[in-house]
């Protein structure tokens, strides 16, 4: 979708991020998803009276890390109570950080090239979970809602973007690459799905060359490709509503991914009374030099650096191998391709085989090594597995481990012998003669075929590409 | 500055949901605004040359190690709660979503 010529979107992203703590932000509650229902509470994060805040070092460290990581500049900085009436917070306040925030002033540079500044990146602790029953919910009449605590007190990085985006795809780049590095820094295992990170968007639309219009805040954006459907649905919306003479009303709106639609949850004016003080259980917090230092050498290569380092590998990467560079980067497996080119493999082979191979959990492969991967890619570059038979290989190995030659020759994948296989497409060119003359008369579709055939009558060990070649050689 | 309004008092308690009678907002309308006066007159000294405070302790990193301790039993936890249901606290419904 695009608005008119003349128009444009102005889009700035909050990134709310849950970070890889043992303990919750102010207490040492365990911080840990998916635990039994308010087993994870302590006077602390249940806000009863006369409990104290205590400051946890490990998230002051990896928000350093995610402010460093985004070329921010880590503040002396202090803590404020938000406050508001909201049984996700015990307390009726989330402490959070306002005008000293501990990041300030960054960039992150997209792929695109394009750069997005980020204003702030500062600490704050997430809210309890609920859950509402209505009338026809799980409890017959009541209209209920249900608090489950474990979440309450969880440590949160906020990272807050420039209104600097100018389209969705633009904003789903931006959220993509922030989620890369949040996992490169360590703070963040950015599972959208779990709520370990979330966006909020804000939108407007204006004529370029005038000031800004009035901006709408999206929630509910649980995958990147809802952020992109939002933000796309809500630029148009308020075109239309600006094109008809109407005026946009600064509001926080839902996004309902089933209806594909946004819809307004509250106006702004009324709710937005957060009456910030300074936290008085809490001082500040002024990260000496050498601790900052400190977690500045601790930084490993951020997902652009990585990205460069593989694509150099290539000689002359096509826009595919690319992608699939961007995917290794996306999914981890860098040490993996690492592995393979430094034992001889060829880097296409090992980047696609990766990017394709590799996409699942990290924990349902537990046999795989990047040694296996590499001899096994090995194996099919000599040609002594097929593609397929490779990847058979890998899948097996990646459960329960083993040699790549030792697993290959256990699945009966052998290599067959040219001769073998030449006889083999006599005899399949003689059973299909009308197929056969339809790809000597240049139908390239027939190729299929015969390595169908030939796949079939090998149960799969047969090289696709030789098989290929021998057709291509066969044609008059 | 202005005198704090009635008006102004009265939003504040709504915000933090305490229920003012008439002779409440009245008495604390009068307190609330000695408060302020007072801050006024500080607001008047000249600090030029006087560094922000934070806090009066003057400490700062105050930090602990990120170590797991021992949560309440969520039984006890839980007979806290005004009512329960699903091993979660139940209240009434809450309109939209938090802020």
């Amino acid at each position: 979708m695009s608005l008119p010529e003349g128009w444009e979107m102005v889009v700035g992203l909050e990134v709310h991020t849950e970070l890889l703590t043992r303990t919750k932000l102010f207490c040492g509650c365990a911080n840990a998803f998916g635990a039994e229902p308010n087993t994870q509470t302590c006077p602390v994060c249940l806000g009863l009276p006369g409990s104290l805040p205590v400051l946890n070092r490990r998230a002051v460290e990896l928000a350093m890390a995610i402010g460093l990581a985004l070329h921010a500049t880590v503040s002396p900085s202090t803590f404020h109570r938000k406050n508001y009436f909201y049984p996700d917070m015990p307390k009726d306040f989330q402490i959070s950080q306002y005008d000293r925030p501990i990041n300030a002033g960054g960039y992150l540079d997209l792929p695109d090239g394009s750069r997005v500044g980020i204003e702030r990146a500062h600490l704050e602790e997430d809210t309890g979970k609920s859950t509402h029953l209505g009338g026809s919910g799980r409890i017959h009449g009541a209209e209920r809602s249900l608090v489950d605590y474990n979440r309450s007190g969880v440590p949160l990085v906020e990272i807050v973007s420039a209104p600097d985006i100018r389209s969705a795809a633009q904003a789903r780049a931006y959220a993509a690459e922030l989620r890369g590095i949040l996992i490169a820094t360590g703070a963040s295992d950015g599972r959208m799905e779990e709520g370990s990170m979330r966006i909020d968007a804000n939108v407007s639309v204006h004529r370029v060359g005038e000031p800004f219009g009035t901006r709408c805040e999206m929630k509910n954006l649980n995958s990147l490709r809802s952020l992109q459907r939002a933000i796309d649905y809500e630029a148009e919306r308020q075109y239309a509503l600006v094109a008809s003479g109407g005026v946009v009303r600064q509001e926080t709106r839902h996004w309902d991914e089933d209806r594909g639609v946004t819809s307004t949850m509250r106006s702004k004016e009324e709710a937005d009374d957060y009456r910030y003080f300074q936290e008085p259980d809490l001082v500040d917090l002024a990260p000496e030099a050498s601790w900052v230092e400190a977690v500045r050498a601790g930084l490993g290569p951020m997902p652009a650096e990585r990205r460069a380092r593989l694509a150099a590998l290539l000689a002359e990467p096509t826009e595919a191998q690319l992608d699939a560079v961007g995917t290794v980067v996306d999914l981890g497996v860098d040490g993996f391709v690492e592995a393979a080119v430094a034992a001889g493999v060829e880097a296409d082979r090992a980047i696609a085989r990766a990017a394709n191979e590799l996409a699942g959990d990290p924990e349902e492969r537990p046999g795989l090594t990047g040694e296996s991967f590499a001899a096994t890619l090995r194996l099919e570059q000599t040609g002594d597995l097929s593609a397929t038979q490779a990847k058979t290989v890998l899948s097996t190995i990646a459960l329960s481990g083993g040699d790549p030659a030792t697993v290959a020759r256990e699945l009966g994948f052998e290599r067959m012998a040219a001769d073998e296989l030449e006889g083999l497409l006599e005899r399949l060119i003689a059973e299909h003669p009308d197929e056969w003359r339809r790809y000597d008369e240049g139908d390239d579709k027939l190729a299929q075929f015969f390595t169908g055939q030939v796949m079939r009558a090998t149960r799969g060990q047969a090289d696709g590409k030789v098989v290929l070649d021998l057709l291509r050689a066969r044609r008059g | 500055m202005a005198r704090l309004s009635r008006d102004e008092v009265a939003k504040v308690a709504r915000l933090a949901r305490i229920e003012l009678d008439e002779v409440e907002l009245e008495r604390f309308t009068d307190q609330l605004a000695q408060v302020l006066e007072h801050a006024a007159d500080l607001e008047a000294l000249d600090l030029a040359g006087v560094a922000p405070t934070a806090h009066p302790h003057g400490l700062v990193n105050v930090v602990r190690d990120d170590e797991v301790r021992a949560s309440l039993d969520r039984a006890e936890v839980l007979a806290q709660a005004p009512d329960v249901a699903e091993d979660r606290f139940a209240v009434p419904r809450i309109i939209g979503e938090a802020p």
